[in-house]
């Protein structure tokens, strides 16, 4: 399904994207391209579009205009679960695991379209499906264990665990698919400065170990800086900015967009959705 | 880090060995099929515990829709009717001119191969229901798709009324030389139950029919604890808690809630059609809204998505409606001196008897481990332990 032969190129290019929410236009023309095995962020002030540009490229909503290519595949507009299957996961701003479900549970599902076993195969489970059943349980462990979740967490229910503990269930239910390309909305919230370090070398980590690309959108500048290696500011639905995290910083337009003109300063449009 | 431990310690302990589990079921599979042996071969009570496996396997096909995949439906009737009606097209006199007369008998045997009608065995017509009623689940679930929570309940509730429609004025309809249904009057009688190697069914010896239902009640009992814990069990639990996050974590919201509506549905289309041939008539008053109301307080008294407490819920509920209210209770107002049957109270009993579960164990008779959790959350987030103490938790 993913062993195709488009091994270079970027992992995701979007072409002039704009999506529009009746008069609002919540994200507008924005283009964007994703290397491989790179780690590249978006950021930009509280309603600036960047989680609905996030929910464009996943599939939860369909642009009003451009085109989005995932690893050489015309996706533009496709179902989420199409576009996770092809090897794009996401963790959500809000943490949303299964609340109800276990730790390992919520991985399992990770992997739902990484299975075969269907309705009579379900209930009837033959030698086929108890091995699928079985390899999924071992993988969502071992994907557990490597986010760092202690075992002794592994079948508690998700609505009990810490909150960094959930963040980290989410980053291994996104991982158990095995992506090309991790989407982290806001990872770091509500993180402590050492957590937010961790996090920021597990990243590197996955990067390197996983070969995976990885899209941030981040509010921690420390982590940005740290682990970007190209950095595209959005503000009001539109690229102001683009480039490594040097020459961001450095950019008039992107201290506006954060710290306000001197005179006549621009009112915000709330609006960020999802 | 140690209330941590504990709260794991907590969750696991109510939950038995495997050993213990296996041990069990054994005994409840063998106690529920001797029973029969224990009351007169013709007598109510095995007529009553007959129709409140019927209902049990009804209420285990409901479970599967609203206790898994959580989506509220009030429309479960149409599925008991769309089995009843196959068992009363395939297996009685209603199409009376059918091959000029002669009839059509595929595998028959008995009075029934002697009758004009079509006349088609048993087994044959539970697959035939089957079959229609995952169609119609499947229906029922197209227009519900882009619905959520109540507004599913609505579209629903309407689909049972549009099939109790159907059965009340199909009378009136006639379509390729015959009517649509009997309405009120009912397609009777229906035939027995036809199986290979055994005596065709009678209605003096109802162990036979206990049997066949205690068998379908095992039948649904494996389905959905084999689908509670797979793929598609996990996928209808996730879909349940958040679609959203189900969707991007590759679950196909479209399939998933089908598959749900037809396995759900097709439960309901077995157990139809094993009342058809039970009850002898197939009749429209038999498929009013309140009936699905009546499956549906089945799963949440048992215990939403608690497949135990379903089987309970359904086997209490049905004893209450069949036997206690009409057999034994019902002579209580007139002793006292009050002029009304108790039967006239029949849903005002077994309204007030949700109420007061709702009061008392809104959870349910046995309840799910995941709803349990659930709806005890709120205390738990106070921090509030049983014996009154707040405990600060420290993740």
């Amino acid at each position: 399904m993913t062993g195709d032969t488009t091994t270079d190129g970027p992992i995701l290019e979007a072409h002039d994207v704009t999506k529009q929410f009746g008069g609002l236009t919540a994200v507008n023309d924005v283009s964007f391209v994703i290397p491989r095995r790179a780690i590249v962020s978006l950021i930009g002030p509280n309603g600036a579009g960047k989680t609905t540009f996030f929910n464009i490229l996943t599939g939860l909503y369909k642009p009003t205009l451009g085109q989005v290519r995932f690893d050489g595949r015309d996706i533009t507009g496709g179902r989420p679960d199409k576009i996770m299957a092809l090897g794009m996961a996401r963790t959500f701003q809000n943490i949303r695991l299964f609340g109800t479900m276990s730790a390992l549970e919520n991985v399992m599902v990770g992997q739902h379209a990484r299975m075969k076993a269907g309705l009579f195969g379900s209930i009837l489970r033959p030698p086929r499906v108890r091995r699928e059943e079985r390899h999924v349980r071992e993988k969502a462990g071992e994907m557990l264990e490597y986010v760092g979740l202690r075992p002794a967490l592994h079948e508690q229910l998700a609505t009990n665990l810490s909150y960094g503990d959930q963040r980290r269930v989410e980053i291994a239910r996104a991982l158990a698919s095995d992506p090309k390309l991790l989407l982290l909305d806001e990872p770091t919230a509500g993180m402590n400065p050492q957590e937010s370090e961790n996090l920021t070398r597990f990243m590197e980590r996955l990067r390197d170990e996983r070969a995976l690309s990885i899209l941030l959108i981040e509010h921690d500048m420390k982590v940005v800086m740290g682990v970007s290696e190209h950095v595209t500011v959005l503000d009001h639905g539109e690229k102001i900015s683009d480039g490594d995290a040097a020459t961001v910083r450095s950019d008039p337009r992107v201290v506006e967009a954060y710290l306000g003109k001197q005179e006549g300063e621009r009112q915000h449009e709330g609006g960020e959705a999802g | 880090m140690s209330s941590a431990r504990s709260s794991v310690a907590r969750l696991r302990a109510p939950t038995l060995p495997r050993q213990a589990h296996v041990g069990l079921a054994v005994a409840g599979i063998v106690a529920g099929a001797v029973l029969p042996f224990f009351f007169a071969s013709g007598g109510g009570f095995l007529d009553d515990a007959t129709i409140a496996l019927a209902y049990v396997v009804m209420a285990l096909g409901l479970n599967i829709i609203v206790g898994f995949a959580g989506l509220l439906d009030l429309g479960y009737v149409a599925f008991f009717a769309i089995g009843a009606y196959t068992m009363g097209y395939f297996g009685s006199l209603f199409h009376i001119e059918a091959n000029g007369g002669e009839g059509i008998h595929i595998l028959v045997t008995g009075a029934a191969a002697e009758l004009p009608g079509i006349h088609v065995n048993f087994l044959i017509v539970v697959v035939l229901a089957i079959i229609a009623t995952t169609i119609a689940g499947i229906l029922i679930g197209l227009p519900t798709l882009r619905l959520r929570g109540d507004y599913i309940a609505i579209v629903t509730l309407a689909f049972g009324e549009i099939v109790h429609r159907f059965a009340i004025n199909g009378d009136e309809v006639t379509a390729f030389g015959t009517k649509l249904t009997n309405g009120r009057q009912g397609i009777t009688p229906v035939d027995k139950i036809d199986l290979p190697f055994v005596d065709p069914f009678s209605s003096l010896n109802l162990r036979p029919w206990y049997w066949v239902a205690f068998a379908m009640v095992l039948i649904a009992l494996f389905a959905n604890f084999r689908l509670r814990d797979s793929r598609l069990g996990r996928a209808w639990i996730a879909l349940r808690e958040d679609e959203v996050a189900a969707a991007s974590m590759g679950v196909p919201l479209v399939k998933t809630k089908l598959l749900a509506y037809g396995t759900g549905a097709a439960f309901g289309g077995l157990s139809g059609a094993f009342l058809g041939s039970f009850l002898n008539t197939v009749n429209a008053d038999q498929f009013q809204f309140s009936f699905s109301i009546f499956v549906l307080a089945m799963v949440i008294l048992g215990g939403l998505g608690s497949i135990w407490g379903v089987v309970i819920g359904a086997i209490v509920l049905s004893f209450i409606i069949n036997r206690l209210i009409p057999d034994i209770l019902n002579e209580v107002p007139s002793k006292i001196g009050l002029d009304f049957d108790l039967t006239e109270l029949s849903f005002g009993i077994f309204g007030f008897l949700l109420v007061i579960m709702m009061v008392l164990r809104p959870e349910g008779i046995i309840p799910e481990r995941r709803r349990q959790m659930e709806l005890s959350e709120g205390l738990e987030d106070l921090g509030v332990g049983d014996d009154g103490v707040v405990h600060t938790r420290v993740p």
